[in-house]
């Protein structure tokens, strides 16, 4: 066989080839479980930030935790980093490959190993699919919470490893808050329990530091998932306003007026224009935002909610208010919003989705600043928001064909990062660091800052081989990239209360 | 409070640079919660937080509110309180001196955590003096933030062990628009199938609790220690003796109302459930004046663990038992039920286990802690022994 070798990467001389890695890990898992022929590679070169491609010398796919256990103690003995992957749906190449390691797709761990409705939780492998859980506990009247808007296809595993969110987290929580246990195998093969099945677990609370660890810290073989109960009824008030201000002072109102929307979303109107044609979902097209507020819980309580919320839309200037009044309508209120990406993939050849999070006070601010760099880069933007915690989804569309449109998009992008930490936000809200915003940690954290993660990181695997290279950037890195951005520590709003 | 700050952070590199021990502290009023150190007590080693006081900023619009370690718990709660707003894990003060950053290191949750979360899932950014006398934050005031790992809520609950927390962001919540208490006789074992039936119904459940006792006598804040079972603990122990099972509902009215509807139950005055309920937060309750006080964490659905005199909390998942048992008889019996056991208020004068108050950890969890204190605090001059004995 021949060892594949990325062009753009010196090797290091001790390093072990691809065919050294391969008769290694024979002995780990069975053969059938280790593909290393390039026609059998390729699909796992990236995840679905396909911006970053890495070709994988080795993809093991192990059926047991004891393969896992021997592939990891293999590796740990060549000295070759492990990326783990689940179903690759990732939006920041935070499972993409290294050049000299080895892909440990998880994919063959996809059993729901129980559900309990009692204790209203289930344990199931990392490989299975974010719906699957809901689907098998719906016969119980239960479900599971965080709806990453690829909940069909991403895996629990990968949630684990991101975080993940969804429209309905402002009031069911992000993954964090919605898993009890992780069991992991740390790169030395030993198995850890992080949490447990009772509310907490002694000694410090390293299953809250491993969720979003973006798979730097150990690999999962299994989680127990808390389940929340289906409510009886939810609907959803559209509504319209004649500016970004107007929609985000009502969302401000809303939740001050002590409402917690079970989702709060928020379109402008280049949002709207380009998946009003694609869904026909009825969208105001004359207006320059539309918020989407759902209501959910037993039949009164939802009528009462509905209520409220109208009332506040109204007195903060609501131009058009429509509620759902059947699940489909509810269904197709949604629709446009749940169909922006391939919305923006049908106006636009290609589209680079961000992730920043803001304070709420902060939109107007931050979506006016986004109109100018349209001007300055030549691009045009859309933008979809996660209005009830803050988290903007702008999607910034270019044509890969054109040249030096790939890099004005990035470069784009990586200004509205740095925007929103200006404005006392995020770079990421929930798709992860990964390699894509790597840079951005640099404005968004100290250097020390950042040593205490790779300290972190250290306690969990002492080698760096789990999914290195990643998520934290080096002293060199900052360096290179600091020379053309200015670091957080000289702001551009000093007025802003912040730490 | 730059001064307070700086003087804080110059304690800190004192310490580090003679690698003398700090003991980190805020109100006190926690000071009983985990394991005991020699040199305690002594004023000149104690890092005290509590000069480093105020609100930074509170946004009630945007459900966070940030505040410097040393505030009292109390004013906060009374800022949040005049916005409709409060801290929906409950946290106990255990007295009028507890401050925010004793409520974030210690990590203990009221009698709202197995509805709305515990300290952690409400922790959103945190600033810490480390070692070093470096400040680093960590987080933010955002609720999605997944930029680095998550390390304020490593260290919520962290007795200090890592490091000193100067400031945190919390998520906070609006007040229930009504609340309901209902009150029922059952068993022990009753009262735990009892939560596990409506766990997975759409009810606004928002506290359950089971105290041991006779009948349904109008006792202001629930029953008396001495009743019924005192000393019983055979006949508690098999879940047979008959008690109290108390349930909260949270939210819109007509929701509250359907739900009581459904579950039965006799309404509770709303005077004497608000004490009641502030009575298990504070334990103020005449349970927990016994000594020995354990604190038992299992899955909620776990069956009666016949260790003696029970009070079950958070639906069934925490159990207060009060019997001069061996540690290792208790922790044997939290794990088999797949828990774990806390010493959580010793009897007066008598001495730790060896292994400290808390359950010992298993073998890959300690090392990973032993690595992360090591990372932190490699001189190891904060709260030494409190969580883990030799750490």
């Amino acid at each position: 066989m021949n060892a594949i070798t990325d062009g753009g990467v010196a090797a290091e001389p001790a390093a072990p080839d691809q065919e050294q890695i391969v008769a290694a890990l024979r002995e780990a898992v069975p053969g059938h479980c280790i593909l290393y022929r390039e026609e059998d590679t390729r699909p796992y070169e990236c995840d679905g930030l396909s911006l970053y491609r890495m070709l994988p010398p080795v993809v093991v796919l192990p059926e047991t935790e004891a393969q896992v256990q021997a592939v990891l103690r293999t590796c740990t003995r060549l000295n070759v980093p492990v990326v783990a992957r689940g179903a690759g749906t990732g939006l920041s190449g935070g499972s993409m490959p290294h050049p000299r390691g080895v892909l440990l797709g998880l994919a063959k761990f996809n059993r729901i190993l129980s559900i309990d409705p009692a204790s209203a939780s289930a344990r199931v492998q990392p490989g299975v699919r974010n719906l699957a859980i809901s689907e098998a506990a719906a016969p119980h009247g239960l479900y599971y919470a965080p709806d990453p808007s690829s909940q069909i296809a991403c895996s629990i595993g990968g949630n684990v490893a991101e975080n993940s969110g969804g429209v309905h987290c402002l009031k069911y929580g992000l993954t964090v808050h919605n898993v009890l246990r992780v069991r992991m195998v740390a790169m030395d093969g030993e198995i850890v329990e992080l949490g447990s099945e009772a509310l907490d677990a002694p000694g410090p609370d390293l299953l809250a530091v491993f969720v979003g660890s973006e798979g730097m810290l150990g690999v999962v073989t299994e989680v127990t998932v808390r389940l929340v109960p289906r409510p009886a009824l939810a609907r959803v008030v559209m509504a319209s306003f004649d500016s970004v201000e107007a929609a985000g002072q009502a969302v401000a109102r809303t939740i001050a007026s002590g409402i917690i929307p079970a989702g709060l979303e928020m379109m402008d109107r280049r949002a709207v224009h380009m998946v009003e044609p694609f869904v026909r979902a009825g969208y105001d097209m004359d207006t320059e935002a539309i918020l989407l507020c759902e209501s959910d819980g037993t039949a009164e309580e939802v009528a009462d909610e509905i209520e409220r919320m109208e009332a506040v839309f109204r007195e903060a200037g609501a131009t058009r208010l429509q509620v759902s009044q059947s699940e489909a309508e509810r269904l197709l209120f949604w629709a446009g919003r749940k169909n922006a990406f391939p919305a923006a993939g049908r106006v636009s050849p290609d589209y680079y989705c961000m992730d920043g999070t803001i304070p709420r006070r902060q939109l107007a601010r931050v979506l006016s600043a986004i109109q100018q760099m349209e001007d300055e880069y030549g691009l045009r933007c859309a933008n979809v928001f996660h209005a009830g915690d803050g988290n903007l989804h702008p999607l910034i569309l270019f044509d890969s064909n054109k040249p030096d449109e790939v890099e004005r998009a990035e470069k784009f992008g990586a200004a509205i990062l740095e925007l929103c930490v200006q404005v006392g936000g995020t770079v990421t809200g929930e798709h992860g660091v990964g390699i894509e915003k790597i840079n951005q940690m640099c404005v968004q954290f100290s250097r020390d800052e950042l040593d205490m993660f790779l300290a972190v990181k250290r306690a969990f695997d002492p080698l760096c081989l789990l999914n290195p290279e990643k998520v934290i950037p080096t002293l060199a890195r900052c360096a290179e990239y600091g020379k053309m951005h200015v670091h957080a520590g000289e702001l551009r709003f000093p007025d802003l209360p912040r730490f | 409070m730059e001064f307070v700050l700086s003087e804080l952070c110059e304690q800190v590199m004192t310490a580090h640079a003679g690698r003398k021990p700090l003991f980190i502290c805020g109100g006190g009023s926690k000071a009983f919660y985990g394991n005991r150190h020699r040199g305690e007590g002594d004023g000149h080693n104690r890092l005290d937080l509590t000069a480093y006081r105020g609100v930074i900023d509170y946004q009630p619009s945007e459900l966070v509110v940030t505040v410097r370690a040393g505030t009292p718990l109390a004013e906060v709660e009374q800022l949040l309180a005049g916005q409709g707003q409060m801290l929906a894990f409950e946290p106990p003060h255990y007295g009028p001196q507890a401050t925010v950053g004793g409520c974030v290191a210690a990590g203990l949750s009221g009698p709202r955590r197995a509805a709305a979360g515990s300290v952690r899932d409400f922790v959103l950014g945190t600033r810490l003096l480390d070692a070093q006398g470096r400040m680093l934050g960590f987080g933010g005031e955002v609720m999605k933030n997944v930029a680095g790992y998550d390390v304020s809520r490593l260290l919520t609950g962290s007795l200090g062990i890592f490091g000193a927390i100067l400031e945190v962001s919390l998520k906070v919540a609006p007040r229930p628009l009504m609340e309901l208490t209902l009150r029922s006789e059952a068993t022990e074992a009753q009262a735990i199938e009892r939560f596990g039936q409506w766990r997975s119904r759409p009810l606004p459940v928002s506290a359950g609790a089971w105290v041991a006792g006779g009948g349904t006598g109008d006792r202001a804040g629930g029953a008396s220690a001495g009743t019924a079972v005192g000393g019983a603990a055979g006949a508690a122990g098999t879940g047979g003796a008959t008690g109290e099972l108390w349930v909260r509902l949270s939210g819109a009215e007509p929701a509250v109302r359907a739900a009581a509807q459904a579950m039965g139950g006799d309404a509770v005055d709303d005077a004497q459930a608000a004490a009641f309920w502030q009575g298990l937060r504070e334990q103020a309750h005449p349970f927990f004046a016994a000594r020995p006080l354990w604190r038992v964490a299992v899955p909620p659905t776990a069956a009666p663990l016949g260790l003696g005199r029970t009070l079950l909390e958070w639906g069934g998942g925490q159990r207060w038992v009060a019997a001069d048992l061996p540690a290792q008889a208790v922790r044997e019996a939290a794990a088999r039920a797949g828990g774990h056991a806390t010493l959580f208020r010793p009897a007066d004068g008598a001495a730790a286990p060896a292994d400290g108050v808390f359950h010992p950890l298993s073998a890959p969890v300690a090392a990973i802690t032993r690595r992360l204190k090591q990372e932190f605090d490699p001189a190891g001059l904060f709260n030494p022994d409190r969580m883990v004995p030799g750490l």
